[in-house]
């Protein structure tokens, strides 16, 4: 086997695993949900999404930043991860975004829906900065509401400090 | 002839309040709710008498009296197959010493009888060393179907009379239930009698609901809703269920933690703009709102003082989240949290004397306690994840939301007493979280 098919494989394993991971994501809120989502994994391991779509955005831009135990701060990864979310918004202008902001389990009900409002807040303005229209943008905060990850463990802890970046088709608010 | 033992209040349940019990000025016969209470004080329930018709009624009430006392902890019944007295009416007199010999230090007789639809409970309390009644005989009736109201009623009254503190058995507790796995919890409002029993559900599961609070008298509930996909403070008629956002949030700010001042005049609650959230207050007539609170940190969770002039509330001000108490119309606040951890979800109890908080502290989990100038803290709890304290009526119980671990933990509700002691769990079917205990019922 040359080379370069060793490469594929390699890539075709990773968008596989990939593809799966995605499958397995629970639902958004059905208050914001994609209409879209789950659009470009439906047609089985392998698939691919198409660049301007919902489902592109969330596999390949990386729908989804964390954050460190009560901060709202971005990190580095999360800003190469929201320059992309920006890269692509503004491609794709006929989409608009709902920022879900969540929080882990530690720590009270009220305090986490404004943790998670900061959180969400930190990506929306990291993506004005990056010349993304406010209008085509709003925030929701979740709280501890609507953990990804659902151990009560740090490892899973680090997966639920997130903020969550939901496109769908339309101009805006 | 005039007897000893007579009822002199008569009273109905019904819309028309009860005149002051009659406490007994010199009774020796006290229970008090300190740390040094360790052992109940035991109690005997003589048989009650069936006056006409009472049916079934007539063991439910004598057990809900029962339950509702040995519920606080603070008394211990003595079993009716000790009992050598067996009293033929409900009016003959007292042998103390048959009562004595049991060791029953209190003694309560009753009488149930169904009339017009009505059950008719007619109960006195005795201290049995003193060899005298403790107060006087009452009588409360309650329509069938609100027969535990009446049952309530009366062991308010012996619990009153035996500790001295305000009643709290004839009460409501608005919860959320939760059902459905923790990454797609789906939540829906309910009220229920303090002991869990008479659920009744208010919202669907359809939206996500959180943090209920009564009104001052009860009529109303306010809470957290998502039915527009954002979380606003809402406002909901108990009886009717109508319900309708407070005031128009603009949109991208959400709203939520509402709680209504004592007088019912006023509403605080938490706003967020910009991903900052403050405090602010809103006329509940008119819907007017302004700031109470105006800093780049997070201020949430308000509670009033029971006098309506100060409102304790959280913020991260200081870098952790801690307890500060201003005035009702904003101003400086005052920090009265100082120990390690974080400090949240602030109640000023209903008699003013105590504020319980949620406090999280080397990974774990306490409701505790303090003094208004956060003096004699005290944790009465630890767990995992206890959070979310609500006071009973009468300041000496507080119920609590509390998190079993893991992918497969849910919260269920707990009460403890003001001492740390008698923790137990309440008794409903399923998950549940965010009670709200409220008022006494009229």
């Amino acid at each position: 086997m040359d080379r370069v098919m060793k490469t594929f494989i390699k890539i075709a394993a990773v968008g596989a695993v990939f593809a799966l991971a995605a499958c397995a994501r629970p639902m958004p809120d059905a208050q914001v949900q994609d209409p879209y989502a789950g659009a470009g994994g439906a047609g089985g391991v392998g698939s691919t999404a198409l660049p301007g779509t919902a489902e592109y955005f969330k596999t390949a831009v990386g729908d989804t930043v964390l954050f460190a135990v009560d901060q709202s701060t971005l990190s580095p990864e999360g800003r190469v991860i929201l320059a992309n979310q920006a890269g692509w918004l503004n491609q794709n202008q006929g989409f608009s975004a709902v920022i879900e902001g969540h929080a882990d389990e530690q720590g009270t009900r009220e305090y986490n829906l404004a943790l998670g409002a900061r959180r969400a807040n930190s990506v929306q303005e990291y993506l004005i900065s990056q010349g993304v229209p406010p209008g085509r943008l709003r925030t929701v905060s979740y709280g501890k509401e609507r953990p990804l990850a659902i151990c009560s463990t740090e490892e899973c802890y680090s997966k639920n400090r997130r903020a969550v970046t939901v496109v769908s088709p339309g101009a805006g608010m | 002839m005039l007897r000893k033992l007579f009822l002199t209040s008569v009273m109905a349940l019904a819309g028309l309040g009860l005149a002051a019990p009659v406490l007994a000025q010199d009774g020796p016969l006290r229970i008090e709710i300190t740390d040094g209470v360790i052992e109940p004080m035991p109690f005997a329930i003589a048989q009650f008498h069936d006056e006409g018709g009472a049916g079934e009624y007539l063991q439910q009430v004598q057990s809900l009296i029962a339950a509702d006392l040995t519920g606080t902890g603070l008394f211990r019944e003595i079993p009716a197959s000790a009992h050598i007295a067996r009293p033929e009416s409900f009016d003959a007199p007292v042998s103390y010493e048959d009562w004595k010999a049991i060791n029953a230090q209190a003694l309560i007789t009753g009488a149930v009888r169904v009339e017009g639809g009505k059950v008719i409970v007619k109960f006195r309390l005795f201290d049995v060393f003193a060899g005298q009644p403790l107060g006087d005989g009452m009588q409360f009736d309650a329509a069938t179907g609100n027969w535990r109201r009446a049952a309530h009623k009366a062991a308010d009254q012996v619990y009153s009379r035996l500790t001295g503190e305000g009643p709290y058995f004839d009460s409501r507790v608005a919860f959320v239930q939760e059902s459905g796995p923790k990454d797609a919890r789906r939540k829906r409002i309910g009220i229920m009698d303090y002991d869990g029993a008479n659920v009744k559900w208010l919202t669907d599961d359809s939206t996500l609901v959180l943090k209920p609070r009564f009104s001052p008298d009860g009529s109303r509930l306010l809470y957290t809703s998502y039915a527009t996909g954002f979380p606003q403070a809402m406002v909901m008629d108990v009886n009717t269920l109508a319900t309708r956002s407070l005031g128009s949030a603009q949109q991208g700010t959400m709203s939520f933690s509402p709680r209504f001042s004592p007088d019912g005049r006023w509403i605080v609650y938490s706003l967020e703009k910009n991903g900052n959230t403050d405090i602010y207050q809103m006329d509940a007539a008119t819907g007017a709102q302004r700031a109470l609170t105006n800093a780049p940190s997070i201020e949430t969770s308000p509670s009033y003082s029971p006098d309506g002039r100060q409102i304790v509330f959280e913020s991260d001000r200081s870098g952790t989240p801690q307890l500060y108490i201003m005035g009702a119309n904003g101003g400086e606040p005052k920090r009265i949290s100082f120990g390690e951890g974080r400090y949240g979800t602030p109640v000023w109890s209903p008699r003013g004397d105590m504020i319980a908080f949620t406090r999280q502290v080397s990974g774990k989990f306490h409701i505790g306690v303090m003094r208004t100038d956060g003096s004699e803290e005290k944790m009465l709890t630890e767990s995992f994840l206890d959070e979310g304290p609500t006071w009973a009526p009468n300041g000496r119980v507080v119920m609590f939301t509390r998190v079993t671990p893991g992918g497969d933990g849910e919260p269920r509700l707990h009460s403890v007493d003001i001492t740390g002691r008698n923790m137990r769990p309440v008794r409903i079917n399923g998950a549940a979280s965010d009670p709200d205990w409220g008022p006494l019922l009229p």
